[in-house]
């Protein structure tokens, strides 16, 4: 299954993914991106992998297990 | 038989497009056409970190030749498109050849507002990696520097500048700049955020002329004093490309005139979307041009699922969002505050590194708009509001309640200059 990973380092609190994917990114209170999950289906990987892509400072990545 | 879809422009825009094509399931042929030679990159850095030179080029690259073999994604790039056939399908480009098309994507952006005050030399525009390159390399010498044009890239050129230790003055003929997105109260703080980090605004005054060359150069304004500056930087706002369209029979009115699916009005098969896109929001009743990066991405991903799936038309009816990192602010802006006819502060905005979020609202009574300061979640939480269409004592109500800053710092904003 793939696998989500972020750079919090990088990670600007653009807050796109949180907009684009609700379900899986969330914001934390300082302004920097939440794993919801670990893993997702290959079904919504598209989807996933279009909210990763809206992230301005590219800090999110889907990576195959 | 296999589809052809042609994406014209390289950036931020054409480059998601074309990878979104691939996510709905496209698997025709997908062209990306750009006119500038490198490799697709992307902008927001070029008045920040890269023009700070805490970025190397690198690090603003949009999509690898490898990424874009990956996806199936053949790049045209060096060549500029001049002409659209929209009859026969096909995209003219500048070496004379043609791509045959069954569906494009024009997303070929803005340029910069040129310059009307060209003395010798020292006066800079930024919109591509060169012009930031250039900037860079003049703002290394010492002598002032003055930016025309308060908006959100003059505010970010001069905190960088600023930060790379220049004496910098910010000249615009709006009495808060600012203000034109947020409204003149919250404009003042962006206002007094450039004099705490020892920026000079000429607020409300314009320019008459500059004279001189790099490193001497007189900026006269219509006040008749004189500014002397080592280096200009004109941040004046930008101009949809769409010239390469206009005898193609494609309608243009200050963009390429587009219907609620991105799809160019009266030309079948023609999409537009990104800063040269000019298209009908089913929400707000009007045609609108954005001039935002998120736009951009989320207009191109609209128009690949409507051209993958055409009997399943996605209307693209999106809240407006930007940011702008200036100084110790990262401020980010939801919806439409100037809509608004009044707006109230959860936290304050004065002093170092506030924590803020202003939400306007209109006479309906509806959240209309946000403005956030150093407040992520606050943001996040606004935009969600805006989009579900919740009223303004419900916004209100659910932001005042979020957490106080925590103990911890506010995350290191990135770009230059900011302490
Ligand atoms: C310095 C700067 C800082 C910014 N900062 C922010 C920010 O902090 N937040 C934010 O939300 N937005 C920001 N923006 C705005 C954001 O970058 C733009 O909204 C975004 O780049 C628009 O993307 P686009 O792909 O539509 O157009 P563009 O980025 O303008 O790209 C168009 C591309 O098309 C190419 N092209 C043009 N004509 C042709 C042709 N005839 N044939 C082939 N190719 C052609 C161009 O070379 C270019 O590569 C900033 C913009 C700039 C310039
Ligand atoms: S979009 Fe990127 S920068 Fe923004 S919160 Fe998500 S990971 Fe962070």
């Amino acid at each position: 299954m793939p696998v989500l990973k972020a750079d919090f380092g990088a990670c600007q609190g653009y807050a796109n993914c949180v907009d684009a994917a609700p379900d899986v990114y969330d914001i934390d209170d300082d302004g920097v991106v939440v794993l919801l999950k670990e893993e997702i289906s290959d079904e919504e990987r598209p989807r996933i992998e279009e909210a990763a892509r809206s992230c301005p400072v590219s800090a999110l990545m889907i990576e195959d297990a | 038989m296999s589809r052809t879809v042609v994406v014209v422009g390289s950036s931020i825009g054409g480059v998601r497009a074309a990878q979104a094509l691939r996510s709905e399931g496209f698997d025709g042929r997908v062209v990306l056409v750009g006119e500038e030679a490198q490799a697709p990159y992307d902008k927001p850095p070029l008045s920040k970190q890269f023009l700070a030179g805490e970025w190397d080029a690198d690090r603003t690259l949009l999509l690898s030749e490898e990424a874009a073999e990956r996806a199936g994604i053949e790049l045209r790039l060096g060549v500029a498109a001049t002409r659209l056939d929209v009859a026969g399908r096909q995209v003219l480009l500048a070496d004379g050849s043609r791509l045959d098309y069954d569906a494009v994507v024009i997303a070929t952006g803005a340029a910069a507002r040129p310059s009307p005050w060209r003395p010798g030399s020292g006066v800079h525009v930024v919109r591509t990696l060169q012009d930031s390159q250039a900037l860079q390399a003049d703002l290394q010498h010492d002598g002032p520097v003055v930016v025309v044009g308060g908006g959100f890239i003059g505010a970010e050129v001069a905190g960088t500048a600023r930060g790379l230790g220049r004496e910098v003055t910010v000249v615009d003929p709006l009495p808060t700049p600012i203000g034109r997105v947020v409204g003149p109260e919250i404009g003042r703080y962006f206002t007094e955020l450039h004099h705490r980090h020892g920026v000079s605004t000429r607020f409300g005054v314009g320019v008459e002329e500059i004279t001189g060359s790099a490193g001497d150069l007189r900026v006269r304004l219509t006040d008749g004093t004189e500014l002397p500056a080592g280096t200009v930087v004109v941040g004046i706002g930008a101009v949809p490309n769409d010239g390469w369209l206009a005898d193609s029979g494609v309608p243009i009115d200050n963009g390429v005139l587009c219907d609620e699916y991105s799809r160019a009005v009266d030309a079948p098969d023609v999409y537009a979307i990104g800063d040269v896109a000019r298209w009908f929001h089913p929400g707000h009743r009007e045609h609108v041009r954005v001039e935002h990066w998120t736009n951009a991405v989320e207009q191109g991903m609209c128009a690949a699922h409507n051209i993958t799936h055409p009997d399943d038309l996605r209307s693209y009816r999106p809240v407006e969002y930007v940011w702008s990192d200036q100084y110790d602010w990262k401020a980010q802006i939801v919806g439409r505050p100037t809509r608004g006819t009044r707006h109230e502060l959860v936290g304050d905005l004065a002093g170092e590194k506030p924590r803020a979020a202003a939400l306007y609202t209109d006479d309906t009574g509806r959240l209309c708009g946000a403005v956030t300061v150093n407040w992520p979640k606050a943001l996040a939480q606004s935009r969600r509001l805006v989009t579900e269409g919740a009223t303004f004592d419900d916004a209100m109500a659910r932001v005042s309640a979020l957490p106080p800053p925590a103990a911890r710092p506010a995350p290191v904003p990135a770009a230059g200059g900011r302490p």
